[in-house]
């Protein structure tokens, strides 16, 4: 598994490609979307909603063998291709290492400009409930270890 | 054919685009096109400049320096109050107040008229269009005061059900609160008439014009309604600035709404007498610099003229409907036959948002969402809506535009 700082910079190198054109990174961001392994509809309920002013997400954590794994769906296909992005490069690692990364990629790509002061898309709530269900499973972790 | 093409007045668009210098610029690349005009329109260099001179020559506080900056200052400042009674046909100047916009207008309304005036079982009535600030104010009210809300239901195409309305006022009706015009589906709505019906029934009306006075004819006298409520920033003037217009005869039997600086009389520390109207309502230094500059908005509007704007607006309008129902999938929200320039659309299989983000990549700034109706939204299962919303600077090639580019949107994402 690569490294979440890794992961980070495949992604501002592929956005680099797109010469910070925004139509062709909204087009890109959309098939990234697209690509994103389907979530099953059990999932699609109240309480995986992670809401936005204008956009849906829905993310399902777990956690097995210490790594945390993300799935997500969402009813926009911006904010799906934003999450797919988010899957990419928090999916599969540590709850530590999940905690304590910095998510420089989305300035570096020019995506802020979706999330900074936008209430709207919901992905700003959507990093802090990843980072939220990485606190919990560390909780469980250390509440395991110390009998 | 429009009445200006009948009288021969015919806005020159290119000079009045001169006059905003925000629209000459690119965004992601491509030129601006400036459709959230509902939410809020651009400024003229008139006004812009106005704020300039103000803060650089005239600053002072008013009402109370005997100086000669302050005079200036004050007069400034009482100027636009004349000019915006003049521009609404108030019968009196002194039944201007300045606020710091629309929703604070209603707030004051039902804060000050609603506790002095309505008790518990007593009713209000609105629509169901309505702006969240012509919605929550009321609500908060009801909930204080134990008031029961009523509320108009709308058809189809977006009109509201005047006809339930007789049904629906009754001895225990004391407001009836509605929206000139639609902000998310720019139906006009007969406030003259429902003014008589409301007044007949002993109640009082509750005007919020903030996406009218830009747009439409707009009479205090000729509508009679006892409240009407806008904002400057959605007429060509800055933010931060508002008017209520209010009937001498409530103004006065109504409590200040705020207490403090200017709003007084004298003050003991055992007793306060309040100021004369409009002054009992303006508590606090006021936003000076934007109210004086708020009348080169005002004079803007009346230097382009209400009639020539009516029908440039009305023409953009007709065009968007007739070129935007030819997209396949796309359907009009709101197709009431008396309109402002507001057009809500949904397209079947694309969200609103994504549809948002992907005209912004191509310059084109239009609002979506819910756009602060939602028990609109509710009332047509829609989440959302695209809109488009015009002003005296955009023309028929933007919209060209625009149909273009949901054109190219679609075809990308359908193929």
């Amino acid at each position: 598994m690569k490294s979440i700082d890794h992961i980070q910079e495949d992604i501002i190198e592929e956005f680099s490609m797109l010469q910070h054109d925004l139509d062709m990174c909204v087009e890109y961001l959309i098939e990234l979307g697209r690509k994103i392994k389907p979530l099953p509809a059990q999932f699609r309920t109240e309480d995986h909603i992670v809401k936005g002013c204008q956009s849906k997400v829905w993310l399902v954590a777990s956690h097995e063998n210490g790594m945390v794994n993300f799935m997500a769906d969402s009813n926009t296909m911006i904010t799906k291709g934003l999450v797919s992005m988010l899957i990419r490069v928090l999916s599969g690692q540590t709850a530590d290492d999940i905690l304590n990364a910095d998510l420089y990629f989305i300035q570096k790509i020019g995506m802020n400009r979706f999330i900074g002061t936008q209430r709207s898309n919901g992905l700003a709530a959507m990093i802090k409930q990843m980072k939220f269900y990485a606190l919990a499973f560390l909780a469980k972790e250390q509440k395991k270890e110390t009998p | 054919m429009s009445t200006s093409d009948q009288i021969g007045i015919r806005l020159d668009v290119t000079s009045i685009r001169d006059e905003f210098p925000i629209l000459h610029q690119q965004v992601n690349g491509k030129p601006l096109i400036y459709f959230d005009n509902a939410a809020s329109n651009q400024k003229p260099l008139s006004v812009i400049e106005a704020l300039n001179h103000y803060y650089r020559t005239d600053h002072a506080n008013i009402h109370r320096g005997i100086h000669t900056l302050a005079e200036r200052a004050t007069e400034g400042y009482e100027q636009t109050r004349k000019a915006v009674a003049k521009f609404i046909n108030a019968a009196e100047t002194e039944e201007i107040i300045f606020t710091r916009g629309t929703t604070e207008g209603i707030n004051l309304v039902a804060s000050a008229f609603g506790r002095k005036f309505l008790k518990a079982g007593d009713e209000i009535i609105i629509t169901n269009m309505e702006h969240h600030s012509n919605i929550v104010p009321w609500q908060m009210l009801c909930e204080e005061k134990d008031l029961v809300l009523k509320v108009l239901p709308l058809r189809e195409n977006g009109e509201v059900r005047w006809d339930l309305l007789d049904s629906m006022l009754t001895p225990k009706t004391r407001i009836v609160s509605i929206v000139h015009a639609s902000n998310s589906l720019g139906t006009i709505n007969p406030i003259a008439d429902i003014c008589k019906k409301v007044h007949q029934a002993g109640a009082v009306a509750v005007v919020d014009g903030a996406q009218a006075t830009a747009h439409l004819e707009v009479d205090m006298q000729k509508l009679n309604c006892d409240f009407y409520a806008f904002s400057s920033h959605k007429m060509y003037g800055p933010t931060g600035v508002g008017v209520l217009y209010g009937k001498r005869k409530w103004l006065e039997k109504m409590p200040p709404y705020q207490g403090g600086g200017e709003m007084i009389k004298e003050v003991t520390l055992e007793h306060t007498t309040y100021s004369e109207i409009p002054h009992k309502f303006e508590a606090g230094t006021p936003n000076i610099a934007d109210v004086v500059a708020f009348k080169k908005a005002i004079d803007f509007i009346n230097r382009v003229g209400k009639r020539a704007i009516i029908d440039h607006e009305e023409k953009i309008l007709a065009h968007a409907h007739q070129e935007l129902e030819k997209i396949p999938g796309l359907r009009i929200v709101g197709t009431a036959p008396h309109k402002v320039g507001v057009v809500s659309f949904v397209i079947s299989g694309v969200h609103h948002f994504d549809l948002g983000v992907m005209l912004d990549a191509r310059g084109i700034a239009v609002r979506t969402g819910h756009h602060c109706t939602q028990p609109l939204m509710d009332c047509y299962g829609l989440e959302g809506t695209v809109r488009a919303s015009f002003s005296v600077y955009n023309t028929e090639e933007e919209v060209d535009e625009l149909v273009k580019a949901l054109d190219a949107i679609l075809n990308k994402l359908r193929n």
